[in-house]
């Protein structure tokens, strides 16, 4: 057995969980009450872990950087979140979810994890609507599906476009229901600068107070880590401003190992970028896919005359129009998943047939469903040959009772009617699939520290399906983290509270007021946005949606001088012992440029195309992805050992015992 | 073009504020509200002085994040948006925008344009919430139906993003909508039934606690409301109240 150890239950796959759930050590409930958690990140993931652990009757403690636990990113989810609940009696079950998650995820998840996510899927549903969570429901009461990409059936639920929002409010108000008994303790505008080992076991962390510039000591007898993905990394991205992989970095510096950090999910369907200016891109929901259809205009001329505004995308007939993911995958057509649809976008703009200014832009198309619904809608409401008219604003009126508040969302930022004319898209950073990596019970390699929701690296091998990650970080925080913590807090019961002047306490924060005080003296030439911009640009144009060899070094080694440069010249105003969001920005800014390097330096490593890494030396001739699995089934798990560029690699293979290891296709 | 604003500068909770103008020469009209004050901080970072701190997060409208009055209207002119949604193509060249915190007692400033809105969540903490346990075996999510307009209203007043833009609008700087819609939310759907007198009785003690004014009806916060949150709410939330108390 190498250095990673899974902790794979052994037994049937179906059986798995529920045996390693009876045998798994329990904490008695009296002596819950002297164990302390800490949970950093109230997402999806943090706040159903921390209202569940709090149920259970351990103290805990959250923190975030937002002035509110109901303000995580998990709040800007729109579309849904999955389970195999087989509602629309369309065949679905947790085997078809499990085999469509291995399969999205282009074969490089742990079989055995995702095989849980499916099978606890369908308590998330009955749980949060026990919580009150609105979902939309039919007319006859009961609750409504869609379909998402990458699937055949529909195994989505949703809550208008405000899905995220939805179950993030029921996490915030289960642990509302704890805070109000003293089970939960709630620090807000507070970020964690470091985590602290003592005797080689996660212990607390340093926490800077980000309204007085204070920082603390916060002590615990396990650390749960579920502070989000690292998107932002590329500067422009659908994650919110704070996003930040500074808490996961900090535990990778202090041991965890850091899996497939290339593994990113560029999403297909975001609105393009407008100008210099631009701070952040919104992404318009893969829901939009059931009904909008992607084009083209097939000829250049075309899609010059379009980008010089001499010709308006009405205005081009059917035939001339290239409905390209209709054409190259009949079987799921627009429905193909995101990295497939990602790929094929900057494929046809890099032909020419872009359609914004800047070529980097294609059409997602309502007219068609508008009219298909509204024929359907006079068909039903008895009205016997509409006139063109009345059948777009009877489909019109449907459009927009599903995707009305995208539609407002675009139209406010585009400045243009989605119903009157086409959508323009282009994909951005959205998720990243890898992250600290944790074994079957979601403990990172430090032992105590645990990680949660879009922070690990757990279900999703290198692509995302889509409503699958809040259905994760739902499974993580309410239903799996929990128990399997219990494991490791049984041999707690009688260690005590963790004294914070311990010398390991007092050695971390030095290190972190060092840091800070680095930081504040840099000679002044650079704001921190201008180095987080360099940053952002080396990555879309070298680790992006395609890669090769001559790009990723040179990423790595201007990384590397970027970071040199950030730490000499950078200017941050203000001082640190007040409010200062120059260096709020300036401490994430830093771990970016490192986690730049490794991201850059796993995707060299990794020698083949899979998912949402694309290798271009690596693809067929018709320019699909080229798997590896000879040499490739594995995760990458990074150790930290000084440079990001020297981590030492650790491979955990992946075995696939359940499901067939086959080249995906959707043709 | 061309853009004079008038910012709100405070250094703490403890300071006295002060208005500070400044001018900025080349304002695109696609840039949004958000990323014309991300300009003006980076050519005051370049000069060495302190940048304008404001709330912000996911710039697209739904964390409740972004909080600012602009020419004395929370969110600024446009409706049914947040602040961050607002692009610069509703100013014109020459334009004066006087930008300033939400403005209540219960809402003191941390610095600059930045608030203190922990009293919504302690209002929430007070009962807004139904209280079930997230680690049992609840029942199958399809066992109980729900009208689906019961369920859309539900969810209209669920959408509530609790930014705050409601207190700011109002002159006596109530907390009524934003605490009636969590009420209505719950009140509407049938889990949230059993718990409701002491659902609004909790809610409604926290938040006069909190030194929130009474409601007087005058309807600003549902026009200021970037999420439409309607006055129905009140209405709801204020006959939940009365027979709370009729059953005592
Ligand atoms: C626009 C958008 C739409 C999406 N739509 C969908 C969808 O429809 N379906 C779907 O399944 N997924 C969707 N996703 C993905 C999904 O929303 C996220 O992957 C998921 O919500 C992540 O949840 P989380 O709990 O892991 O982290 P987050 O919700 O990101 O929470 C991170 C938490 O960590 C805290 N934190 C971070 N760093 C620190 C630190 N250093 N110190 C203290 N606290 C810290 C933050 O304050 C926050 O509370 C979408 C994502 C985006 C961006
Ligand atoms: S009711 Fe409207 S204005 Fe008030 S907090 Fe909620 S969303 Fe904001
Ligand atoms: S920043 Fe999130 S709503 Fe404005």
């Amino acid at each position: 057995m190498g250095v990673l150890d899974s902790k794979i239950p052994s037994g049937p796959l179906a059986d798995k969980w529920a045996k390693h759930k009876n045998e798994i050590d329990l904490v008695n409930p009296a002596n819950k009450r002297n164990i302390d958690v800490i949970v950093v990140g109230t997402g999806l993931a943090g706040g159903s872990a921390a209202a569940t652990l709090a149920e259970l009757g351990y103290n805990v403690k959250t923190f975030c950087y937002q002035d509110s636990p109901r303000r995580a990113h998990s709040i800007a989810a729109q579309g849904g979140v999955n389970a195999a609940k087989n509602y629309q009696g369309d065949g679905d079950s947790v085997y078809r979810l499990f085999y469509d998650t291995v399969k999205g995820g282009d074969y490089r998840s742990r079989e055995a994890n995702v095989y849980r996510l499916a099978e606890v899927s369908s308590n998330i549903i009955d749980q949060c609507v026990a919580q009150g969570v609105p979902f939309a429901r039919e007319y006859g009461g009961l609750l409504d599906n869609r379909s998402f990409g990458g699937v055949l059936v529909s195994r989505t639920f949703y809550a208008k476009g405000q899905t995220g929002q939805q179950l993030l409010l029921g996490a915030y108000a289960a642990m509302n229901r704890q805070i109000q008994r003293g089970k939960i303790k709630s620090y807000t505008r507070h970020e964690m600068l470091d985590l602290v080992l003592v005797d080689g076991k996660a212990r607390g962390i340093i926490a800077r107070d980000l309204v007085t510039g204070e920082i603390e000591r916060h002590s615990a007898h396990a650390v749960v880590l579920a502070s989000g993905g690292y998107g932002n990394l590329f500067f422009l991205s659908t994650y919110a401003m704070g996003a930040n992989v500074t808490a996961a970095w900090k535990a990778h510096k202090r041991g965890a190992f850091f899996a497939n950090p290339c593994f990113t999910q560029i999403h297909p369907t975001c609105i393009p970028v407008s100008g210099d200016h631009q701070s952040k891109l919104t992404l318009m929901s893969e829901s939009l896919r059931n009904d909008g259809r992607i084009w083209v205009p097939k000829r250049l001329e075309d899609a010059q005359a379009i980008r010089e505004g001499k010709l308006k995308p009405t205005q081009l007939k059917e035939e001339d129009r290239d409905y390209y993911l209709e054409r190259r995958y009949p079987a799921f057509g627009n429905l193909v998943p995101r990295d497939v649809a990602s790929r094929a976008a900057k494929e046809r703009c890099d032909a020419g047939h872009g359609v914004n200014k800047t070529g980097e832009a294609v059409y997602l198309d309502f007219e068609a469903a508008i009219m298909r619904y509204g024929k359907e809608k006079a068909f039903t409401s008895g009205i016997k040959d509409p006139d063109k008219e009345t059948t777009r604003r009877l489909g019109k009126e449907i459009v927009e009772a599903k995707y009305g508040n995208l539609f407002q969302m675009y139209e406010k930022i585009v400045d243009q009617n989605p119903y009157e004319t086409p959508m323009m898209i282009y994909p951005a950073v959205h998720y990243t699939m890898g992250g600290l990596w944790v074994d079957y019970n979601l403990q990172t390699t430090i032992p105590g520290c645990y990680c949660a929701g879009e922070a690990n690296f757990s279900d999703h091998g290198a692509n995302r399906l889509g409503a699958s990650a809040l259905m994760q970080g739902l499974a993580d925080g309410y239903f799996v983290l929990p128990y399997t913590i219990g494991d490791y807090l049984s041999d707690d019961i009688r260690t005590g509270a963790i004294p914070t002047d311990a010398p390991e306490f007092e050695a971390t924060e030095k290190a972190v007021r060092e840091k800070i005080e680095k930081l504040m003296s840099g000679k002044g030439l650079h704001s921190v946005d201008y180095y987080h911009k360099k940053l952002g640009k080396i990555m879309w144009n070298k680790c992006g949606m395609s890669r090769n060899e001559k790009d990723l070094k040179e990423a790595i080694a201007e990384i590397a001088e970027l970071r040199k440069d950030f730490w000499e010249n950078v200017k941050i105003t203000g001082n640190p012992d007040d409010k200062n969001q120059e260096l709020e920005k300036a401490g994430r800014v830093a771990d970016f440029l490192e986690l730049g390097e490794l991201f850059a330096k796993d995707a060299l490593h990794r020698n083949e195309s899979c998912g949402g890494h694309f290798r271009e030396e690596y693809q067929t001739p018709e320019g699909e992805a080229l798997r590896d699995d000879k040499n490739f089934k594995y995760a990458a798990a990074w150790e930290y050992v000084g440079e990001p560029k020297d981590s030492k690699l650790h491979k955990e293979e992946l075995t696939y015992e359940n499901i067939e290891v086959k080249t995906r296709s959707y043709k | 073009m061309k853009i004079y604003l008038k910012i709100w500068r405070q250094k703490d909770v403890d300071s006295k504020g002060k208005i500070v103008d400044y001018t900025l020469n080349n304002v695109e009209s696609d840039m949004s509200f958000l990323e014309m004050l991300d300009v003006l901080n980076e050519d005051l970072v370049a000069k060495g002085e302190e940048p304008v701190e404001f709330d912000h997060d996911c710039r697209e409208g739904i964390c409740g994040t972004c909080s600012l009055m602009i020419n004395g209207q929370p969110h600024g002119p446009d409706r049914l948006i947040t602040v961050c949604q607002l692009h610069m193509r509703s100013f014109n060249d020459g334009d004066t925008i006087v930008i300033e915190p939400f403005r209540a007692k219960a809402f003191p400033v941390i610095k600059d344009l930045i608030v203190d809105r922990t009293a919504f969540d302690r209002i929430q903490q007070a009962g807004g919430y139904i209280s079930v346990n997230t680690s049992g075996n609840p029942v199958d999510a399809n066992a109980i139906p729900i009208k689906k307009h019961v369920a859309d209203k539900a969810m209209d007043a669920a959408t509530c993003i609790g930014c705050g833009a409601c207190v700011a609008a109002c002159k006596n700087a109530s907390a009524m909508l934003f605490t009636s819609a969590k009420v209505s939310q719950f009140a509407l759907l049938p889990q949230g039934r059993v718990e409701a007198t002491e659902r609004v009785q909790n809610m409604v003690r926290q938040m006069d606690l909190e030194g929130f004014g009474n409601c007087t009806n005058t309807g600003a916060c549902e026009v200021e409301c970037p999420k439409g949150i309607s006055l129905e709410n009140i209405a709801r939330m204020n006959r939940e109240y009365l027979s709370a108390a009729v059953e005592g």
